[in-house]
């Protein structure tokens, strides 16, 4: 079947097996930041925002897609080169598999949700899954990130 | 490629009824959020995807919400009425399903189609006064609904009637994140009070208060009493998320904490 979706921004027609998975498709259009890992719908690896939505692309249909926008970290370098250097200082990445499904959550929570508290951000962030960390370091990357951004805003006022 | 769920064709029905007549063959079957349906390995002829028929909306009026089947369970977490309605208990229970991508993919008609005893959805609407409105079947309440067997209906949205009440709901898992070992659903709907106990691991089952252990309100005690019934009503038994001896003793311990939650916010 031929679908099509505007992947990073720009307009991808395909034909595609009907069953295909939304992660198959971006990865089949060298989104390769998209992992494949628990195969459960529960570790985040999979992460791409479908409409500015935060899902799991191993369990969407491409088909599903058809007609609307996909990002992966691919189109969102520059959005997420804010705060990636706050978790790597951290030495959060570790291994690294699980960090694009993480970087992509935490983007859509601080579009949804510009200065969460401590709990808000684990809420959030509860879906995605890292067998290296314990979440300690992300979590204390993203708080330094927002403190950062709060001393520079209160800086220029 | 790693496919669990195989298929060879894709259809969007543009009406109910093409919907109902597709779904009838053996061979096809509707794909809601997809979350359960991928963890088994599945191979159909059609998947029947309801997403062109407009039921993504939950709809507010004066006297109910009309929650469409493909409403995901963020859509109602985030939804103000919802939220003011049932005293916060709509994000008390779907807060800790998995994660914010589930609950985008993960929708409602998937969620009470499946009836699963571990659902903190079913527990949830259980309590209220819930209707599901079926294409063939028409609008069952939700209680009779979760014991009713797997047909070839469809089903099209859930009706919560906006009794006067208060809400209350909680839930014991071994972690944040996981399936519930217990889930409790309180309510008070006018006079009447109803308990909503599910992960047993069965099916989701209501209490009333047929006694009137609760006529006087709830007290300490009262809760209390109403526990010690509950743990001498409900059937419990043993599966990975906790055994029949566990659950057996949390029974009573969750039913009188959701009830003493249910009286702070009378």
């Amino acid at each position: 079947m031929e679908i099509k979706i505007k992947l990073n921004g720009k307009m991808v027609s395909d034909d595609i097996p009907a069953d295909m998975l939304l992660i198959d498709f971006v990865r089949a259009h060298n989104c390769f930041s998209v992992k494949r890992g628990c195969e459960t719908s529960s570790c985040g690896l999979c992460t791409v925002l479908l409409d500015d939505q935060p899902v799991l692309s191993c369990s969407t249909l491409a088909a599903r897609a058809n007609g609307h926008s996909v990002y992966t970290l691919e189109g969102l370098q520059e959005e997420a080169s804010e705060f990636v250097g706050f978790i790597a200082d951290q030495g959060a990445e570790q291994c690294g598999f699980c960090n694009p499904g993480f970087v992509m959550n935490t983007i859509a929570l601080l579009r949804e949700n510009p200065d969460p508290t401590d709990e808000e951000i684990l809420a959030y962030l509860s879906g995605n899954l890292c067998r290296c960390s314990g979440y300690v370091g992300q979590q204390r990357g993203i708080r330094n990130f927002l403190n950062s951004r709060k001393a520079q805003e209160a800086e220029r006022e | 490629m790693s496919v669990i769920i195989t298929f060879q064709k894709y259809v969007r029905p543009q009406s109910l009824e093409e919907a109902w007549e597709l779904n009838q063959k053996k061979r096809h079957r509707i794909v809601a959020g997809m979350m359960w349906l991928k963890m088994g390995k599945h191979s159909f002829g059609t998947a029947i995807d309801l997403c062109d028929l407009g039921l993504g909306e939950i709809e507010e009026t004066e006297n109910e919400f009309r929650i469409g089947a493909m409403v995901t369970l963020r859509q109602m977490e985030k939804h103000p009425g919802l939220a003011a309605y049932s005293c916060g208990a709509v994000e008390a229970a779907f807060k800790d399903i998995v994660g914010v991508q589930f609950r985008n993919g993960a929708t409602l008609g998937g969620s009470l189609w499946r009836r699963m005893g571990f659902s903190d959805i079913v527990a949830l609407f259980m309590a209220m006064d819930s209707y599901v409105e079926l294409f063939e079947g028409g609008v069952v309440p939700l209680e009779e609904f979760v014991n009713m067997k797997y047909d070839k209906d469809l089903l099209v949205r859930l009706i919560v009637k906006k009794q006067p009440g208060a809400f209350a709901y909680q839930a014991v898992r071994k972690q944040r994140t996981d399936l519930p070992s217990l889930n409790c659903a309180a309510a008070k709907l006018g006079n009447e009070y109803r308990v909503v106990v599910g992960s047993r691991p069965a099916r989701a089952m209501m209490l009333r208060d047929e006694q009137g252990i609760l006529a006087n309100g709830i007290t300490e005690e009262s809760a209390a009493s109403f526990a010690e019934y509950a743990a001498s009503t409900v059937p419990v038994s043993g599966n990975m998320w906790g055994s029949a001896e566990y659950r057996k003793a949390l029974v009573p311990v969750l039913t009188r904490r959701t009830l003493m939650a249910l009286g702070e916010v009378l």
